[in-house]
């Protein structure tokens, strides 16, 4: 009974141990952020660059280029997500009710940008994109297309998991038989069980773009992380905590993922949550690139 | 053609015709005809990959024929998508929507008909009521068993008023009680409202008890289409006599349209060549008396409630199995001697 005792205790305290160091793995730098944006030259502390930073039309007007690169994300973050569920789902959900033998090659598809990198991609996009500039004029926006691909891998692995948990050929063909059109089997039948994959998908994809700065950078373009960049070189304070700030973003959205999935999963059978259906995908690459 | 139904008048004809569809080189449907008069209730049975799922689905739309026409009351939907073609279908998997409840689920195909709200509530009510689950309206289907599931597909199949019911063997993931149940009430249900009705199945039994006809498939065709009665008392070939029911098959010699079996002669009811042959006999057409000079040895007796079964081996080396009254069953002992003896109608069919 006490030896049973002893080993329960051990084990409590090696996962506290494992718990606070990987948290410390993760606090450290984001603290040290923190205490570079407060600090003052000769000691002490000041929250003048927190204070600009809440400051909108401050800081609007003091840094034009951070204010450009922010919309520019928060566009390039819609436009990525709207284009690849519209291009996703419904792929997706065909593939597995008439063409199944074509799973594979599709998951192939879908998981090759995971073994391009960045720079590649740009070389190979390169002349694509200055006739697209050249067509259709110089706007960031357009790097939205190339944010699809960078996002295609985890945005598969996590509709892949909803569709899985759901017999779609069978809730399609009764949808069918009642009288339901295509559009309105996605439209009613798939997406609404597919909810929660189709948030984390968006999720994953939000942190990928608000964080993307490779491509960015290689194209001139300046999106968030750009224009982060460039400021760090004249601000180094505000640069920071705006990253300091993207970072967090990024984590409490990952974080609010987990729990709406298991607060679906209480509420329905059969339903993984939402948590283990992104499993997959690395935590890391979704979350911000630190520039500099 | 026997229509059980009254109320067949507001049932339609659907007529399969010559329908193929092969799967690569296996032919699922190998040039099918089948018609259904108006409402009646047909029942497709048949082993697995005999086809009867394929020529559900070809119905339904969910499979194109290769070639072959479907007609639906005299319309011809061969071409026509799912959507279009009027049915109601249930599945074998559970196939509710698991973001509704039970009601709005019975709702849907009303609303897809463009159907107002209160007309939709009404007759998702009575539908309910229909299959006794008024009470689980609000229910989601993981708050169902898989019964209650089943009867709120059935439900929602029969909300749209469909010109046909298909279901898809929807008895085959339930319990042996419920299915029982859920097949008797398919059968009061669709006697009500009269609805021309294909029923796909493997299970024989289920077969018998609900259909006006049966049809057994094999390998893409129908090899006979009968009355539950006559399938079972003159299946038209041996495939359909093993399928449905249980038979001994015994040697024999055929001559001039009987043959001679156990030492009894019984006329054949399809025509054979003469010479050896093995003859159907079910273990209803044996009889066994126990006899010290008999012609067979019990191997075991069973009791099976309302009758009993003999297990025997002849002096010739075949195994007969032979139903008997449970009463008698007590006067048969494995090791015995008893003689067994084909009734003088017993045969059904001739092995080939």
């Amino acid at each position: 009974m006490s030896q049973r005792a002893a080993v329960r205790r051990k084990q409590a305290i090696f996962r506290w141990v494992t718990v606070s160091v990987v948290l410390a793995f993760f606090m450290l730098p984001l603290i040290g952020m923190l205490d570079f944006t407060t600090k003052v030259r000769r000691g002490g502390r000041t929250m003048a660059t927190w204070k600009t930073l809440m400051n909108v039309s401050e800081i609007s007007t003091k840094y034009p280029a951070l204010k450009e690169g922010f919309i520019a994300s928060i566009g390039l973050s819609v436009i990525t997500v709207v284009i690849m569920l519209a291009l996703l789902v419904p792929t997706m959900t065909w593939v597995r009710l008439r063409l199944p033998g074509m799973s594979r090659l599709v998951e192939f598809i879908c998981l090759l940008p995971l073994t391009v990198p960045a720079i590649v991609l740009v070389v190979g996009l390169a002349p694509v994109y200055s006739w697209v500039f050249y067509l259709f004029g110089e706007s960031t926006l357009w790097l939205g297309l190339a944010y699809v691909v960078l996002v295609l891998p985890y945005a598969y692995r996590a509709l892949d998991a909803g569709l899985r948990a759901i017999d779609v050929k069978t809730l399609s063909e009764a949808a069918r038989s009642l009288g339901a059109s295509w559009f309105r089997v996605m439209w009613r039948i798939v997406l609404p069980n597919l909810r929660t994959a189709v948030l984390s998908a968006s999720f994953l994809s939000v942190a990928l773009v608000l964080g993307e700065f490779t491509i960015a950078n290689l194209f001139s373009r300046r999106n968030l992380q750009v224009a982060m960049y460039q400021l760090g070189k004249s601000d180094a304070k505000i640069s920071v905590a705006v990253g300091l700030l993207s970072l967090v973003f990024a984590f409490v959205v990952l974080f609010a993922m987990s729990f709406v999935g298991a607060q679906r999963s209480g509420s329905r059978r059969r339903r993984r949550p939402l948590a283990a259906a992104v499993a997959p995908a690395p935590a890391g690459t979704g979350s911000v690139k630190e520039p500099s | 053609m026997s229509v059980a139904s009254p109320n067949a008048e507001r049932g339609v004809a659907v007529e399969l015709t010559e329908l193929r569809r092969s799967y690569g080189p296996v032919n699922a449907l190998d040039s099918m005809t089948l018609h259904l008069a108006p409402g009646e209730f047909v029942a497709l049975l048949g082993p697995s990959g005999c086809g009867k799922t394929t020529a559900l689905r070809c119905l339904a739309g969910l499979e194109d024929p290769d070639a072959g026409t479907i007609t639906i009351g005299g319309r011809d939907v061969t071409a026509l998508p799912t959507n279009k073609r009027d049915l109601g279908m249930v599945f074998q998997a559970y196939s509710l929507f698991p973001h509704m409840t039970a009601r709005q689920n019975v709702e849907f195909g009303l609303e897809m008909r463009g159907q107002d709200k209160s007309t939709r509530a009404r007759r998702a009510g009575d539908m309910l009521d229909l299959v006794g689950l008024s009470s689980q309206a609000d229910r989601y289907a993981h708050q169902m068993s898989g019964g209650q599931q089943q009867r709120v597909a059935l439900a929602r199949a029969l909300a749209i008023s469909p010109q046909v019911l298909l279901l898809d063997e929807p008895l085959s993931a339930l319990d042996a009680k419920v299915r029982t149940q859920l097949r008797d009430e398919i059968r009061r249900i669709q006697l009500e409202i009269g609805t021309t009705t294909l029923f796909v199945t493997h299970d024989q039994e289920e077969a018998l008890a609900v259909a006006d006809r049966v049809g057994v498939m094999r390998a893409g065709r129908l090899e006979q289409l009968a009355p539950p009665q006559e399938l079972y008392a003159r299946p038209a070939t041996a495939f359909v006599a093993e399928f449905v029911g249980l038979t001994n098959r015994l040697a024999g010699r055929a001559s001039g349209g009987r043959a001679e079996v156990l030492g009894v002669s019984l006329p054949l009811l399809a025509g054979s060549g003469d010479g050896n042959v093995e003859v159907l006999v079910r273990p209803e057409g044996i009889e066994a008396t126990p006899d010290p000079n008999g012609n067979a040895t019990v191997l075991s007796a069973a009791f099976l409630g309302a009758h009993g079964r003999v297990t025997a081996r002849t002096d010739g080396g075949e195994q007969v199995e032979v139903q008997v009254a449970s009463a008698a069953l007590p006067s048969f002992e494995p090791g015995q001697r008893v003689r067994v003896t084909p009734r003088g109608d017993a045969a059904l069919a001739v092995a080939r």
